[in-house]
């Protein structure tokens, strides 16, 4: 197992350095730099920057290099974890992701035990009460919840908070709470402000995982150690939680792999629309203001993140199924 | 009684009657297309799925017919003007009421008051603004109206300029809709080459490939489309704007087709029938676009199928992050843009209506593409 997991993580190396070029190429591609962009901003508002100071500033951070030397000098700095510096924020890169990325990725975890939690009974439900009215219901509300846009979700979610409830709901913490030092309450106030996002976030998510643990069940039930099961008068409880759901959730571990990715993206969305602390709405900004070091070190770690999370399913998808051969 | 005429039942064994012999004998007679027919035909959620999606695109192409006015046309003197509800009486026919106009002092907004004294009769196939009908015919017939500039008919209401939602969001479909069907095509072909000839010549190409793919697929989806959006110059045409962005949405989609394929065509590069063609003397060329890409064609559509859904969600959340699509052109992501804002939504929350089509058709797109997907492999029993 240790050797699979290492040969693994040798092997994504070279992908990453392939993905860290991409991404720079990516980032480069919008016509003209921070500079031409913030010049054009200094522009409208009135006053005007005139061609020298452009060009020093240029100078001063290294824009008026060829883009390899930019790209070599930004990347031989992640070792020492020097991820470039932000342009628009006028600080590090570091400081202005780190928290954001754990933000982002207790989000998204968050969602996906949420999405467990309640796709699995429900998939269970479903698949032993085939074509009654509520394994019906139930198919057609998991529709829904595939089709809705998370960012309408949010948007909706957002409104009742204001209007119905006359409560804030953006961000992470109450206003009174987003200074105070950490305590049992601040934490409950986190996970309040957590929850509903996390929901909405896995709403895509739980549907598919719903009708995948539907199909699985079925398909298993339909097998002869099931019949073996039952003929020796084993509970129908057991024969279902002990025998089928333990084969059956092979697939859903497989697809866990796939709906990382997708948590995280619709994480960026949904974050930018209810304006939490993730890396949503500075990768918003940081494009929009052509800041690229910072842009670009994000999409890096993003893609670093979804590697990983498809390296973990496949491993907790080894330990569960003994008779997937690592190789 | 003869012995003859008595069944010699086993245990456990059921004979087959006779008729289900002979279904089963026309059953081997059918062709692939038949037998999927026949397998489709029996999810009902696939057929209405298929039919939404269908009426769809009927409305998409006749979108100017159908709206009763222009997608830029406006109406100065109803700016967020209120849906107005079809009403049904015996003398009038259909008929909504006519909005009255007030001007709060102290807000300095419109307030508009349904007054039951005016009917405004809904006429049908009159004539407005002219449109080319399919971009071809020139006409100028709206299938309903009012007829009557004073009181122009708001089904669903009007937005910050005074525009009919309802013939925005309709005339917004061909946008959307359309999007997702050229991305889908883009990845479609881009997809079928690379994966088919992944598959079949195997070793270096097979392993260049793989490796492009891994790459792309590293990226996480929506930050690459956002990244890729935002390098999209301002300046450019909206028709340029459009084609980029599904030329955007195919760059990732094309890979889930690949990868797809490919495991299909290893698979059937063993089977007897490539064999027997290489025998015959086809070259590659004859191989894969005479005998491997029919086998396969089920599955590409079923996968273009659901990625539809995707494409039509990805373009209306760039076009709501002012990333994609952007004014003049109409699409439903383009028309969520008016709504971003709480205080908008919390007084005209109609602006929020193209919201409920997109949902619609992602679920049509989804429930077909579910059919389809049960019913491409017509040989599994079940």
């Amino acid at each position: 197992m240790l050797a699979f997991i290492l040969r693994r993580l040798v092997g994504m190396i070279p992908t990453l350095f392939l993905v860290s070029v991409l991404t720079f190429i990516i980032i480069q591609l919008p016509p003209g730099d921070f500079m031409s962009s913030l010049a054009a901003n200094v522009g409208t508002s009135g006053s005007s920057m005139d061609e020298a100071t452009v060009q020093n500033l240029r100078h001063q951070y290294g824009l008026d290099q060829p883009a390899y030397m930019q790209y070599i000098k930004w990347i031989a700095g992640f070792p020492r974890a020097d991820f470039g510096y932000s342009l628009d924020w006028k600080r590090p890169v570091k400081d202005l992701i780190m928290g954001r990325l754990g933000m982002t990725l207790l989000l998204s975890l968050i969602s996906l035990v949420i999405m467990w939690c309640v796709a699995l009974p429900i998939g269970i439900y479903s698949a032993t009460h085939q074509y009654s009215l509520s394994d019906n219901v139930l198919t057609l509300l998991g529709f829904l919840g595939l089709s809705v846009p998370d960012f309408l979700l949010g948007l909706v979610y957002m409104a009742i908070g204001i209007f119905v409830f006359n409560v804030s709901v953006t961000g992470l913490f109450s206003q009174d709470m987003e200074t105070a030092p950490w305590s049992p309450q601040k934490v409950m106030d986190l996970a309040n402000h957590l929850f509903w996002p996390a929901l909405i976030l896995g709403a895509a998510g739980m549907a598919q995982l719903i009708r995948i643990m539907r199909g699985s069940l079925l398909e298993t039930l339909g097998q002869q150690f099931i019949t073996t099961a039952r003929a020796k008068g084993l509970k129908e409880q057991i024969v279902i939680n002990k025998y089928a759901v333990r084969v059956a959730i092979n697939p859903l571990i497989s697809v866990m792999g796939m709906q990382l990715p997708n948590l995280i993206s619709g994480a960026t969305v949904l974050g930018i629309v209810l304006s939490l602390p993730t890396i949503g709405p500075l990768f918003y900004r940081a494009l929009l203001s052509q800041d690229m070091y910072l842009a670009g070190t994000m999409l890096l770690f993003i893609s670093l993140m979804l590697m990983l999370g498809n390296l973990l399913a496949d491993i907790a998808l080894a330990w569960v199924d003994p008779r997937i051969r690592l190789e | 009684m003869t012995v003859s005429d008595q069944h010699i039942e086993a245990p456990g064994v059921e004979v087959p009657s006779l008729e289900t012999i002979q279904e089963e004998e026309r059953r081997y007679a059918l062709s692939q297309w038949q037998l999927m027919w026949r397998k489709f035909k029996r999810s009902r959620m696939g057929i209405a799925g298929g039919l939404l999606v269908a009426a769809f695109y009927l409305i998409a192409a006749f979108a100017n017919f159908l709206a009763p006015y222009g997608g830029d046309q406006r109406f100065i003197e109803y700016l967020y003007a209120p849906p107005e509800t079809l009403r049904l009486d015996r003398q009038t026919g259909l008929y909504v009421n006519a909005l009255e106009t007030t001007f709060d002092k102290e807000t300095l907004k419109s307030i508009y008051v349904m007054s039951s004294k005016t009917k405004v009769p809904l006429k049908f196939f009159i004539h407005d603004q002219p449109y080319k009908l399919l971009g071809l015919i020139e006409t100028d017939v709206h299938l309903f109206g009012s007829g009557d500039s004073r009181y122009p008919i708001f089904l669903l209401g009007s937005d910050r300029q005074g525009r009919d939602m309802f013939s925005r969001i309709i005339i917004g479909s061909q946008m959307s809709l359309t999007i997702g069907l050229l991305g889908v095509f883009l990845s479609l072909v881009i997809g079928s080459i690379m994966g088919v000839s992944s598959g079949y010549y195997g070793g270096i190409i097979d392993n260049i490939m793989q490796r492009m793919i891994e790459v792309i697929r590293s990226f996480p989806t929506i930050p690459l489309w956002m990244a890729l959006s935002a390098a999209l110059p301002q300046h450019w045409p909206p028709q340029l704007v459009y084609f980029s962005i599904t030329v955007i949405l195919s760059f990732i989609g094309w890979t889930w087709l690949a990868r797809q394929l490919r495991g299909r065509v290893l698979a059937l590069r063993e089977e007897d029938f490539v064999l027997a063609a290489q025998l015959a003397g086809a070259d590659d060329r004859r191989i894969i676009l005479r005998h491997l890409i029919p086998s396969v064609f089920g599955h590409i559509i079923v996968i273009a199928t659901l990625a539809m859904p995707g494409m039509i969600l990805a373009e209306s959340a760039l076009s709501f992050l002012n990333l994609g699509l952007r004014p003049p052109l109409i699409s439903w992501g383009v028309l969520l843009q008016e709504a971003q804002n709480l205080e908008t939504i919390r007084h005209y929350p109609w602006l929020l209506m193209p919201a409920v089509f997109i949902s619609a058709a992602v679920l049509a797109f989804n429930f077909f593409g579910d059919g389809l997907r049960d019913a491409a492999d017509p040989y599994s029993q079940q």
